[in-house]
């Protein structure tokens, strides 16, 4: 299927599109080709784009009953829940939606990984990924503050502390972002402005991240070029539009058991205490989609050390597509590559775990290790194997891997043939 | 021909406007960032006075100052010696006891963690002094880092004892 141009119909159309191309980029967005063999993990980017918008609303509406002060935030809260109509479904909606919309991100990135999405000629799609992910945990992160109960209020107070970490400069970058000499009635109101922000610049992203996807269009779990205006490629209206639908119904349903049968099953329950800047929780962890990154942090026998390993755990993806010198983008074809996927996937997960666990014994001798091999699997693993891996035949085109099975073409022939008779036209 | 090429007038001007516009743009942004630092209310309350009368041996108080806690914990003659005899080459940041305490009997200082600010529990810890839970770092007798993340002792506030029962923090 091959992209057509967009020809008006009527001579308002062909009015309005010479002067406000509206009607021809509704017209790509549909005809848009994508590969004929993708797979469930590509629905990723719809449940994203769900997810944001599914924020977006539910926020602006909490927006109109939350009250950002000190005195009156937490009350706010519980107002939300007990007096305002549907208040308790937004407001958990809105929480755990913050959960599911990472639980994609993470699908959606690790799916890169394995299929080397982030390769040439699409390094630009994946840095801007990566932005937005850091946008997501800054948004989050702020969000979490609002509610302004002890996990809010000490997590704030962990994090701003970070940037203490700087030489020099350190502690008057904290007094600023604060505005004052802790976190107080200032930091949660500045916190609030941001975290309605960064969600439209998060927006402004995406569009940047779809319209650098349409220059070389989609990669494919081949991994090898499409053929473009070859029957390779399908309609983005109404293949993917569908499969993407089906998938979203099913994360839906995921979402829903989470907002209904356990809406606090992702939170702390320390969050239901109100702020006390005299008393710090025993235990201080934060969102379960931080926790990687916690762990790094706390692996590192020093606070500047922890701060540079945590931020330089993000940055090194965005140098990914020059750290991977493979030319062989999916791990289908790339053995050794597909097992050390595995293998950071494993890492990732086991950080998280002891990200909310306390530092110590043995937990923090596993944490050093797992960081230790994070950046290796990226720093050493991946520039090593690109030169040294013995990679598997690429096929010749996207339907090889599917027709070359041996009879296939005639099983397959033979059920299309139940429907239209004998004269099914030729499959490649 | 020579590859050097003698700037005209009109470069010149382009480069002074462009200077000046950078200037200016400068001057424009910052009071969009400068109006994130404390404000007027907020320093106003940069001085507080606590009653100590009442403060016995081995205990300590905590007061709101800054938004920050403060410690006041009058010493006891055990936690004094033991402060007073550690060797300097033990500490990760040295400071004498006698710097950080005017008076020895009472210990002033900032109830933050030096590590990422968590407020440290009392009478715990390796040193039974001040031990933060966040990332474990424990503190001595003279709230000063002896294990764990924290890079510097626990801070020693600007403060007075204006009598025998009030100390003027700030």
């Amino acid at each position: 299927m091959s992209e057509n141009k967009y020809i008006p119909k009527t001579k308002l159309a062909k009015w309005f599109d010479s002067r406000l191309p509206l009607l021809s980029l509704s017209h790509h967005l549909k005809e848009y080709p994508t590969p004929k063999n993708l797979n469930y993990w590509w629905t990723f980017g719809g449940i994203l784009t769900f997810c944001l918008i599914t924020q977006i609303i539910t926020g602006v509406i909490l927006g109109m009953h939350y009250v950002a002060h000190t005195d009156h935030a937490f009350e706010s809260i519980e107002h939300i829940m007990r007096d305002v109509n549907y208040g308790w479904l937004l407001r958990y909606v809105h929480a755990n939606g913050a959960s599911m919309f990472f639980l994609a991100v993470y699908i959606h990135i690790f799916r890169g990984l394995f299929y080397g999405s982030y390769k040439a000629p699409r390094e630009v799609i994946w840095i801007i990924g990566v932005i937005i992910y850091l946008l997501m945990m800054a948004t989050a992160f702020m969000g979490y503050v609002l509610p302004w109960g002890q996990m809010s209020f000490w997590g704030a107070t962990v994090i701003t502390n970070l940037f203490s970490a700087i030489p020099l400069v350190g502690e008057s970058i904290t007094t600023w972002l604060w505005g004052g000499y802790a976190v107080d009635n200032p930091t949660l109101t500045r916190f609030y402005a941001l975290h309605y922000l960064l969600p439209f610049l998060i927006f402004g992203l995406i569009i940047l991240h779809i319209w650098a996807l349409h220059v070389p269009g989609n990669n494919n779990p081949t991994g090898i070029d499409v053929k473009k205006n070859s029957n390779e490629t399908m309609p983005f209206h109404p293949y993917m539009v569908m499969k993407d639908i089906t998938a979203l119904l099913v994360f839906i349903i995921i979402f829903f058991w989470f907002v209904f049968f356990a809406p606090n099953a992702l939170g702390h329950p320390d969050n239901y205490i109100e702020a006390n800047p005299l008393v710090t929780p025993t235990h201080i962890v934060p969102e379960w989609y931080l926790l990687p990154f916690y762990a790094i942090l706390r692996a590192i026998p020093s606070k500047l050390g922890g701060v540079i390993f945590m931020f330089a755990a993000i940055f090194v993806l965005v140098l990914l597509p020059w750290l991977d010198t493979s030319k062989v983008r999916s791990s289908t074809f790339r053995p050794l590559y597909r097992k050390f996927f595995w293998v950071l996937v494993v890492t990732v997960i086991l950080l998280g775990y002891l990200g909310a666990k306390p530092p110590e014994g043995i937990y923090l001798v596993l944490s050093r290790i797992a960081t230790a091999y994070y950046f290796i699997h990226f720093l050493i693993l991946l520039p090593v194997l690109g030169r040294y891996e013995k990679t598997d035949p690429l096929p010749m085109s996207i339907s090889d891997p599917v027709l070359d099975k041996p009879g296939l073409i005639d099983k397959f022939k033979k059920a299309a043939g139940q429907y239209e008779g004998d004269n099914v036209g030729s499959f490649k | 021909m020579s590859n050097k090429i003698k700037p005209k007038r009109r470069d010149f001007l382009f480069t002074a406007t462009y200077t000046i516009g950078a200037v200016g743009l400068g001057a424009a942004i910052w009071p969009l960032v400068d109006q994130m630092n404390p404000d007027s209310s907020v320093k106003a309350l940069s001085t507080t006075e606590v009653d100590i009368s009442t403060v016995e041996p081995g205990k300590t108080i905590t007061v709101l100052w800054r938004g920050k806690p403060i410690f006041i914990r009058r010493r006891t003659k055990k936690e004094i010696e033991e402060a007073a005899k550690v060797d300097l080459k033990d500490l990760k940041d040295p400071e004498k006891d006698s710097d950080r305490a005017k008076n020895p009997e009472w210990l002033v200082m900032v109830g933050v963690c030096t590590h990422l600010g968590c407020v440290p529990l009392g009478d715990k810890g390796d040193y039974n002094a001040w031990f933060c839970p966040c990332h474990g770092s424990h503190y001595d007798t003279s709230g000063r880092i002896r294990k764990g993340p924290a890079p510097t002792n626990l801070e020693i506030p600007k403060y007075e004892f204006v009598n025998n029962n009030i100390i003027k923090i700030g």
